[in-house]
């Protein structure tokens, strides 16, 4: 059971419960091989920094989930198939990693972090 | 010899270069997160291009850390790849 975070890049056109309806999609889709999601975190419509497939505006969702490691390449076909997403990344999470997590939604972190440099 | 070079008698004295630190050993920082964009800023320059280890003072391992995160914001479009005046 490894720390994974997913990212997804929704197309902008996507409505809002579209949106929701997807979350919740791949979110059963791993519970069911497994594993289980810890945090999910969308942002919503966010500028993209270059233009995606001549979009400029993308719809991100952020989800933490704990799951064995079989699990990313299934998850990964459904991705592909899946034509409302424009871009995916799913990245290992080291125990720092969860620990910045866990800080960062509970609290912020100590002041000391924001006056360095 | 150019008529008009100046020679000193004694060499200039440089403004000493502030001594660089990591700041990822002085403050304890582990992760390098790829979503928080402002810290990630300060490690790559106007064109969007990483700085040089000389330039951010970081010590190699964060330095890749650093690195490996600014690819990921790039690769999901957080950071661009090239652009301009990006400060």
């Amino acid at each position: 059971m490894n720390n994974y975070e997913l990212m997804v890049i929704f197309t902008p056109v996507l409505s809002e419960e579209d949106f929701k309806s997807a979350q919740k999609k791949y979110q059963d889709f791993i519970k069911e091989n497994g594993g289980d999601t810890v945090a999910s975190n969308p942002w919503g419509l966010k500028s993209l920094a270059y233009p995606i497939d001549k979009k400029t505006t993308g719809i991100y969702w952020i989800l933490e989930f704990t799951a064995p490691s079989t699990v990313n390449e299934k998850l990964k076909i459904q991705f592909l198939r899946d034509e409302q997403i424009m871009r995916h990344m799913i990245t290992k999470l080291d125990k720092y990693a969860v620990e910045y997590n866990h800080i960062k939604r509970n609290g912020g972190f100590p002041v000391h972090k924001a006056v360095e440099a | 010899m150019a008529k008009n070079e100046i020679k000193y008698l004694t060499a200039i004295k440089q403004e000493k270069p502030k001594k660089k630190f990591c700041r990822f050993k002085k403050y304890g920082i582990k992760y390098v997160d790829y979503k928080d964009i402002e810290f990630l800023k300060k490690f790559i320059n106007e064109q969007g291009k990483m700085l040089p280890r000389r330039l951010s003072g970081n010590s190699l391992k964060y330095q890749r850390k650093v690195a490996d995160a600014v690819k990921k914001a790039r690769q999901m479009s957080l950071l661009p790849y090239v652009t301009d005046l990006l400060k």
